[in-house]
């Protein structure tokens, strides 16, 4: 099971409480963990990649084991405590005044 | 009729204001989609209680949210703004060209006949359609495939595509505006378009009366008379009597032509409002004092309005889409500022009041007269 942690915009969007647990068949990558957060949620649907090329948003970055994942490739692997379940995968919003 | 339903969009969430035909007492119900800006909300004129939002941010990008029970619950609908083709470049602020980037919503048109039907104005300039209630948006290429394109270049706030009008006694015809390329007509359902800037006069490009590359901040038409166009230009107050085949200007005694609304009375179309704003850099009323300016001639003799307002120590803009009428016997004029307050005046502009006074900056208002 994994384990994706939100940010708070997102949670409320997906209509969800806390850490969302997400079961991923194949590779645990990027790529193959937010489109299991998108199939579940499709709301979510362009708000963390755009929908067209499937790129980060720029103010959106991944976090994972206390290291910024945002700029590996979509499709290498996550982290083995991420695709364990023992850390979760964090999608955060920049930090950035407004 | 019974009442009245304000939507207001501000910088960090909607705000849903109702009041019965007196409009004394407010229920003030929000924020909606807390955090977010809020760019427009609008309610279908076939159905009152299906209502569009705007919803967007730096970080998450765009959604739209639908009510179809007047505002009290709302579901996400479709986000996927795609450009038809091969979107190629308008020119940037110093005038290299630069492609063509979605950004977001500005303004959401309600179809006059069909709650299904909407209209999109976005940044990078472009209109969509929706005929599916917003689960799916498609462009109106003939809009930007016009030829023009490759001249229009953003305004401050971005190169947005912020109003829609559409014709009430012919179906075929709409009239949309862009900060800054100018306004354009189309005459069969949005398929092809035409710049309709004629007696547009821009000292800030290079040739004044330019076919395109106009700062309009808005345009507005009575529905009895849709012929008959009003525009607040980024300078100039003007008005059209020909469906904007020609415009002549009314700014008259204001005392800056400067501003970004312009509305029409709902039972008299020769009667018009602007908010008068210092200037282009100041983004304020002149001399601290908030004034609504009216004019029952149809421009050109203006009388302030200020029962009401502060006429003191007030910096406040009002935005593009932050004003709008009712239509109950005693027409309602209501606009909010970038400091919070949405004012309404009861009775056409003689007397004002604070519906709320201290909502986050507001960007748009509009106004539904219920049955």
């Amino acid at each position: 099971m994994i384990r994706v942690n939100l940010p708070p915009h997102l949670r409320t969007l997906a209509g969800v409480n806390g850490e969302v647990l997400l079961d991923v068949d194949g590779p645990v990558t990027q790529r193959s963990v937010l489109d299991a957060v998108e199939e579940r949620f499709p709301m979510l649907r362009g708000t963390i990649r755009d929908h067209a090329t499937k790129k980060r948003r720029a103010f959106v970055r991944f976090f994972a084991c206390e290291e910024d994942l945002s700029h590996e490739t979509p499709d290498a692997p996550l982290p083995d405590a991420v695709a364990s379940g023992a850390e979760p995968f964090h999608v955060v919003g920049a930090i950035a005044g407004g | 009729m019974s009442g009245v339903r304000v939507l207001v969009g501000t910088r960090k969430g909607a705000f849903v204001l109702t009041s019965d035909g007196k409009r004394q007492r407010w229920e003030v119900s929000g924020p909606h989609f807390a955090g977010w800006e809020i760019y427009h909300m609008k309610g279908s004129p076939a159905d009152p209680n299906r209502l569009y939002a705007s919803q967007t941010s730096s970080w998450f990008g765009q959604l739209v949210q639908r009510s179809d029970d007047g505002g009290t619950t709302w579901e996400p609908v479709g986000n996927e703004f795609q450009y038809d083709g091969i979107p190629g470049t308008h020119q940037w602020y110093d005038g290299t060209p630069h492609p063509w980037e979605f950004k977001r919503v500005w303004h959401l048109e309600p179809s006059l006949t069909d709650p299904d039907t909407v209209y999109a104005g976005v940044e990078d300039a472009a209109i969509f359609r929706t005929t599916d209630g917003a689960k799916s948006w498609h462009e109106m290429p003939g809009l930007r495939g016009h030829g023009s394109g490759p001249k229009w270049q953003p305004g401050a706030g971005g190169m947005c595509l912020h109003t829609i009008l559409l014709d009430p006694k012919n179906p075929a015809r709409m009239f949309i505006a862009i900060s800054a390329a100018g306004a354009f007509r189309s005459d069969d359902g949005g398929e092809t378009w035409r710049p309709i800037n004629r007696g547009l006069q821009s000292q800030y490009i290079p040739d004044p009366d330019a076919e395109v590359g106009h700062c309009v901040h808005r345009i507005a038409m009575h529905r009895s008379r849709p012929d008959v166009l009003f525009m607040q230009k980024h300078w100039d107050v003007l008005r059209s009597d020909d469906a904007g085949d020609l415009w002549r200007e009314v700014s008259g005694n204001l005392p800056t032509d400067f501003g970004f609304v312009i509305d029409v009375h709902a039972h008299e179309p020769e009667t018009i409002y602007v908010v008068p704003i210092k200037s282009d850099s100041e983004h304020y009323p002149p001399d601290g004092k908030l004034r609504v300016y009216r004019s029952r001639t149809g421009g050109n003799e203006w009388e302030p309005l200020t029962k009401g307002l502060p006429q003191k120590d007030c910096y406040v803009n009002v935005l593009r889409d932050a004003m709008a009428i009712d239509s109950m016997d005693s027409c309602g004029v209501y606009f909010g500022t970038t400091g919070g307050q949405v004012y309404l005046s009861p009775d056409a502009g003689d007397n004002w009041t604070a519906i709320v006074r201290d909502l986050p900056a507001v960007l748009s208002v509009e106004v539904q007269t219920l049955p």
